[in-house]
């Protein structure tokens, strides 16, 4: 056991190194924090945010707006539907259920898929499929079989064995083994998993739009490059209103989930 | 197989279940007409061309020495626009946690004037940290780009703002989940708040605090590199631009130092928690 002076000294150089490292990310980046509140800097910010009011509440509009919020929820359900058949699939090898090198790779592809962001994927499968959201449903398929794929192995392998083991001594084949005895266990875990990252998903197929890849995000990102401020104000506001909404409602349906065990 | 089963031993939820998969597939079928879901796009012959050519692309890595140069200054900027963003981010957020701390009332434990304004200051505080975090940092990024086209500094500052709200909300959440006693027992004796802060709470939390701050940082190093496609400078950036001016080898040696970068961050945060625990 460390004495207390050493562990003292240890978080003191600790506070030092961040600070330093603070210091110095500031520096690296030079940015003229003072610059920006200058008169000239305050009135060009002023001017922009003053342009986005009133926003833009025509009909027609309202109604592309409307039609852009469906496109965005859209793509994160079917984006998170893929992703939890292909993430179940690949979980089952990913468990360790098929031998050793199946379970090396599964996981490996997983940790692959996992680690690019949302948006990288997105603008690769611009590349792949083209402007739309069809891509953005792909870049978020493509991740969320990543995360899906390991929450669900990790059920799989912390799942009593107990019940399959007892099938098959009744002679159950693999297939009814594991529907019967394994999958009714993990079940409700990984469906609260897959709302999970469906709340989650909603927040970025929003924004998955600034690569080209559909939604209310690419309209936002359209109607600020054609400096119409006041057509992306709507946008912005159905992003923050569509992201609000997720957010109570989640918290809704978790304590829903959590009152009554599936 | 299933023919050879006695109707006893058939599945007695098989229909119901074979009802709820084909609803859900005739619900999902007009979302997938408005999400644009054509997967034979992805074999047309031009979208394979394209793609085909670029994957090809990725091997060998680009390695030229000017290349190199630009991608050591993208990752030293995302790491300074990360621990920036974050130094920022912790002035915004402590100040609205400590007053957003139900905990550190005074008017909680007794008669106190100004009580009415003590709450109103607090429901103040959590609207101020839910409007900071409900627009994602890249659209804050995005309009600060546009805003006055800072680069860096509109990274820096878009974390601070939605990193700001989320930090105060955990803060403020870990600092209410702590043993309020030692804090009212000072404040009862007549400490001041900042006192009943400093010596009855944070000895107790400092550890929760630590360490999700330094879980945020990571988090932050993985937000900079993805405000860069919006123009907010960093590795992001340079991956954009690699990804517009279709070179393929500069995407697969952005891509290798991003995962390293986040291996390390992983790492660093690893050591940090432990030490600062």
């Amino acid at each position: 056991m460390r004495s207390r002076r050493a562990q003292r000294l240890a978080g003191l150089a600790c506070l030092v190194v961040l600070a330093a490292g603070v210091v110095a990310s500031l520096r690296y980046l030079a940015v003229d924090f003072g610059g920006l509140f200058e008169a000239e800097s305050r009135h060009r910010m002023v001017r922009f945010v003053a342009e986005f009011f009133p926003p833009d509440v025509s009909p027609a509009f309202l109604r592309q707006v409307g039609l852009a919020s469906l496109q965005t929820l859209a793509v994160s359900l079917l984006g998170t539907a893929m992703a939890a058949v292909v993430g179940g699939l690949l979980a089952l090898p990913a468990a360790g259920r098929v031998g050793l090198p199946a379970k090396w790779l599964a996981r490996s592809l997983l940790n692959g898929l996992r680690s690019v962001p949302e948006l990288v994927w997105a603008s690769l499968m611009v590349l792949a499929a083209g402007l739309g959201p069809f891509a953005g449903t792909l870049a978020l398929a493509v991740h969320t079989t990543g995360v899906l794929g390991r929450l669900f192995a990790e059920s799989l392998e912390n799942a009593t064995p107990v019940p399959e083991a007892a099938l098959r001594d009744l002679g159950a084949g693999p297939v009814a083994r594991f529907v019967y005895g394994t999958l009714p266990l993990v079940a409700p875990q990984c469906l609260g998993y897959v709302l999970y990252r469906w709340e989650m998903n909603i927040r970025m197929a929003t924004i998955l739009g600034f690569v080209g890849a559909g939604g209310l995000g690419q309209m936002l990102y359209v109607e600020l490059s054609l400096f119409q401020q006041a057509q992306a104000a709507t946008v912005l506001a159905a992003m923050t209103l569509l992201v609000l909404a997720d957010d109570a409602l989640s918290g809704w349906a978790r304590r829903g989930l959590s009152a009554q065990p599936l | 197989m299933s023919a050879t089963l006695s109707p006893q031993l058939r599945d007695p939820l098989a229909r119901r279940r074979l009802g709820w998969a084909i609803t859900a597939l005739v619900l999902l079928w007009p979302l997938g007409r408005l999400a644009e879901f054509h997967p034979a796009t992805l074999l047309a012959p031009a979208n394979l061309h394209v793609m085909g050519g670029f994957v090809d692309g990725f091997l060998p890595p680009a390695v030229e020495p000017d290349f190199l140069h630009d991608l050591l200054a993208a990752t030293l900027q995302t790491l300074a626009i990360a621990t920036a963003g974050i130094a920022l981010a912790f002035v915004i957020a402590a100040p609205l946690a400590f007053v957003a701390t139900r905990s550190l009332s005074i008017a909680a434990i007794g008669p106190a004037d100004g009580r009415w304004r003590g709450q109103a200051l607090r429901q103040a505080a959590r609207t101020l940290m839910v409007l900071l975090r409900s627009i994602p940092e890249i659209v804050w990024a995005l309009l600060f780009v546009r805003a006055s086209g800072l680069g860096p500094a509109a990274g820096v500052l878009a974390l601070a703002v939605t990193y700001g709200g989320m930090l105060a909300k955990v803060y403020a959440e870990i600092l209410e989940a702590t043993d309020a006693r030692p804090a009212r027992a000072l404040l009862q004796a007549g400490s001041g708040r900042v006192a009943a802060l400093c010596f009855g709470l944070l000895p107790l939390a400092a550890e929760e605090l630590v360490s999700y701050t330094v879980y945020r940082w990571e988090c932050a190093i993985r937000a900079a590199v993805v405000m860069g496609f919006v123009g907010a400078g960093g590795l992001g950036q340079l991956m954009d631009q690699a990804l517009k001016g279709f070179v393929p080898n500069e995407v697969s040696s952005i891509s290798l130092v991003f995962l390293a970068l986040v291996m390390l961050a992983d790492a660093i945060s690893f050591v940090l928690r432990k030490v600062l625990a």
